[in-house]
């Protein structure tokens, strides 16, 4: 049987520590890695849709992330000095590229925080993952109402942007306030997102039945005439149209409902400002009222002001606020950067663990490009933003503009 | 108003299917081949059309030219490459020949075009329109059926009264014959590509301003119009636009009845039991085989 002598190095040491030059050799190795250490970036991830239909909702998360990493970093970066930097990767807004991505930037990158985007799909099947990996998840687009309330305990995931259930409340209100709307017509994306929306809508309706629910009526990405879906709800009463899909059905929805001459109000949720919604919509585009959290119009705070000149300094392209291609993206994942920045400071370090616990319990206020956040997080509500931050706007030409 | 309203929705979006359909019959009367990258070949001519018009800033009769033109090619393309080589050695590897080339030419399309969606600018076509009866009707909904309608009578008038369309025919019934009579099979088929190319790509150019052009648009169009291929029969010009009419109207009819959740689910049942009613389809009569 092998039995290991104890170790006799006790005493060894002991006299060695007496000798100045090596108590000076370990002081001085301690800093190096310190100082290594210190050097060492922060890395943090963004899986988003960075080509295909959604790209341009990536690149303007991209631009918030970016500009928000570029401010912390001029400030001397986190946690002593370390600078963050952005990793990249494009989930083509199908949930297994989302996955593939995640486990890269998890295991082989060792992200500190990954930041998710407009679809809520891939967002959806990212949860399960990021809280098995008890890696720290910051969504800044998708608003499907399961992504953070997920039910798992202890929950990764954190959002800085609109939820379905609350936004499908807001949709409905505005319809009746704007419109006079009093029955609407559900036109939904068939996916887990449109189904989100479903359950959402129909619950406001039933909480507050000032407007009812004439029908609800499906469609496929790559349909291409809606009509027969519009035919029904116009059949069934409705008088004002609720759309929940990205751009480009969004768009066939708009081209439809101006073929049939049926010229309804129409109260999207914000999936049709992830792309080249205007031209692929045709003349009608601006009659679709949206829900945002941001716009760079109008009178700007200090934050947005500051935003809105980084921006065009970094992108020369950018010469006003019309140049500001889905804003959303920029003004929430901005948000999120600067919040997530703030709890791994407050944290101390990037474990998963203490991150959440500060996130949930961020101490101080944060002046950001939305609100002025206080708490934003807590341990039951990981939504940093709620119905009294969402505004409504509509497209004039390819501006986004909110609705006067 | 429901009914009436899914009718028009329906006869557009069929003719859209008949006539992407009429490229399958063209191929399958010469050479009892057809070109699965059918739907790969109408997004072709879309892409080509918006490129020509748009990005490069060229008038839309030229664009329309060089689009078809691009179909055309393609077509006769398809039959040298995916089609020939493998009926030559007796092989039905054509089948995935061209299943295969049409992919090719997606992802081609893709990485030169790009994933972002298009939408054409609107014009008279689509910003025109009649009321009738209640009912909006755009100049383009009405123009589809019409120009549907009038490449099936040219087709089957061709075939039956032109001395090239007999020649094309003549090759079915029986290769060596008609060599023997002069006829040059193999350009013949390959017209009959070319042929079924140029359908493709007045398909492809007359849905762009009513849908968003991108590499997959094809796609489901391409199977759909298959399905109503076979629905109508493939033997006959009209049987396969009038399958088109009837399946896009079925499709839309079962939407504003039933809901849209259960449109595929009904109208390819309805598919399935067609054929099992009648094998040869709706349209066709039985192939009758001299012993």
């Amino acid at each position: 049987m092998w039995n290991p002598s104890p170790p006799r190095c006790d005493a060894s040491l002991r006299r060695a520590w007496r000798h100045p030059w090596v108590f000076a050799a370990v002081v001085a190795t301690s800093f190096a890695t310190q100082a290594a250490l210190a050097a060492e970036p922060i890395l943090v991830g963004n899986i988003a849709a960075l080509s295909g239909a959604s790209a341009q909702s990536g690149e303007a998360i991209t631009r918030g992330l970016s500009l928000a990493i570029d401010e912390v970093n001029a400030k001397g970066g986190l946690l002593g000095g370390r600078m963050l930097k952005l990793v990249q990767r494009d989930d083509d807004s199908t949930p297994p590229k989302g996955l593939i991505a995640a486990r890269e930037l998890i295991f082989k990158e060792k992200v500190a925080a990954i930041f998710g985007g407009i679809d809520t799909p891939v967002s959806l099947a990212m949860t399960p993952l990021m809280n098995k990996e008890k890696m720290i998840f910051m969504g800044v687009w998708a608003a499907g109402t399961g992504i953070t309330r997920n039910g798992a305990t202890p929950n990764y995931v954190f959002r800085v942007s609109a939820v379905d259930d609350l936004v499908d409340i807001k949709l409905l209100k505005y319809a009746h306030q704007k419109f006079g709307a009093g029955k609407a017509g559900l036109m939904l994306i068939n996916n887990p997102w449109g189904e989100s929306n479903q359950m959402g809508l129909l619950a406001a309706s039933k909480a507050d039945p000032t407007v009812q629910i004439a029908g609800v009526e499906k469609f496929e990405n790559n349909d291409v005439d809606m009509v027969p879906q519009l035919a029904r709800l116009k059949g069934s009463g409705a008088d004002a149209i609720v759309l929940v899909v990205n751009a480009p059905p969004g768009a066939q929805m708009m081209k439809s409902r101006e073929r049939m001459g049926w010229m309804v109000p129409v109260i999207s949720h914000w999936g049709i400002s992830g792309g080249r919604f205007p031209e692929l919509a045709g003349p009608t585009a601006g009659d679709a009222h949206f829900v945002q959290t941001y716009s760079f119009f109008g009178k700007q705070s200090t934050a947005g002001a500051r935003v809105l000149a980084d921006l065009k300094k970094k992108y020369p392209q950018i010469k006003g606020p019309e140049d500001i291609f889905a804003p959303v993206g920029t003004a929430n994942s901005y948000d999120a950067m600067h919040l997530l920045a703030l709890a791994i400071e407050q944290a101390g370090s990037t474990d998963p663990d203490a991150v959440r616990a500060a996130l949930e319990n961020l101490k101080g206020s944060y002046a950001g490009l939305i609100k002025a956040y206080t708490q934003p997080f807590t341990p039951d509500s990981h939504d940093a933003l709620g119905p009294d931050d969402y505004i409504m706007v509509h497209y004039e030409g390819d501006k986004v503009v909110p609705v006067q | 108003m429901l009914v009436a309203s899914a009718l028009l929705s329906g006869l557009g979006l069929g003719s859209m299917y008949g006539l992407l359909a009429l490229g399958f019959y063209v191929t399958h009367a010469v050479s009892h081949t057809v070109n699965f990258a059918q739907g790969s070949t109408m997004m072709l001519g879309a892409v080509v059309c918006f490129t020509v018009w748009v990005t490069f800033g060229l008038p839309l009769t030229l664009a329309v030219i060089v689009a078809l033109a691009a179909c055309t090619v393609w077509g006769a393309l398809v039959e040298r490459v995916a089609v020939r080589p493998f009926v030559a050695r007796g092989s039905d590897a054509w089948l995935i020949a061209t299943v295969a080339l049409g992919i090719v030419i997606d992802n081609v399309i893709l990485f030169t075009f790009g994933k972002d969606p298009r939408g054409m600018p609107p014009g008279i076509l689509t910003t025109g329109s009649v009321t009738v009866a209640g009912i909006k009707i755009q100049y383009l909904q009405a123009l589809i059926p019409v120009v549907g309608l009038l490449l099936a009578a040219g087709l089957h008038l061709s075939f039956q009264r032109s001395r090239y369309g007999k020649a094309l025919l003549a090759v079915v019934q029986n290769k060596d014959a008609a060599r023997l009579m002069g006829i040059d099979v193999e350009r013949v088929i390959v017209a009959a590509f070319a042929v079924s190319g140029l359908l493709a790509g007045v398909a492809g150019i007359l849905v762009a301003p009513l849908f968003t052009i991108s590499s997959t648009m094809g796609t489901l169009f391409g199977i759909k119009a298959f399905a109503v291929a076979i629905l109508g029969g493939i033997e006959s010009a009209w049987g396969v636009v009038l399958a088109g009419l009837i399946y896009g109207v079925a499709e839309a009819l079962i939407i504003a009845v039933l809901g849209s959740n259960y449109s595929q689910i009904v109208t390819f049942a309805l598919v399935i039991l067609a054929l099992a009613v009648r094998p040869r389809g709706l349209f066709a009569r039985a192939e009758v085989k001299k012993v």
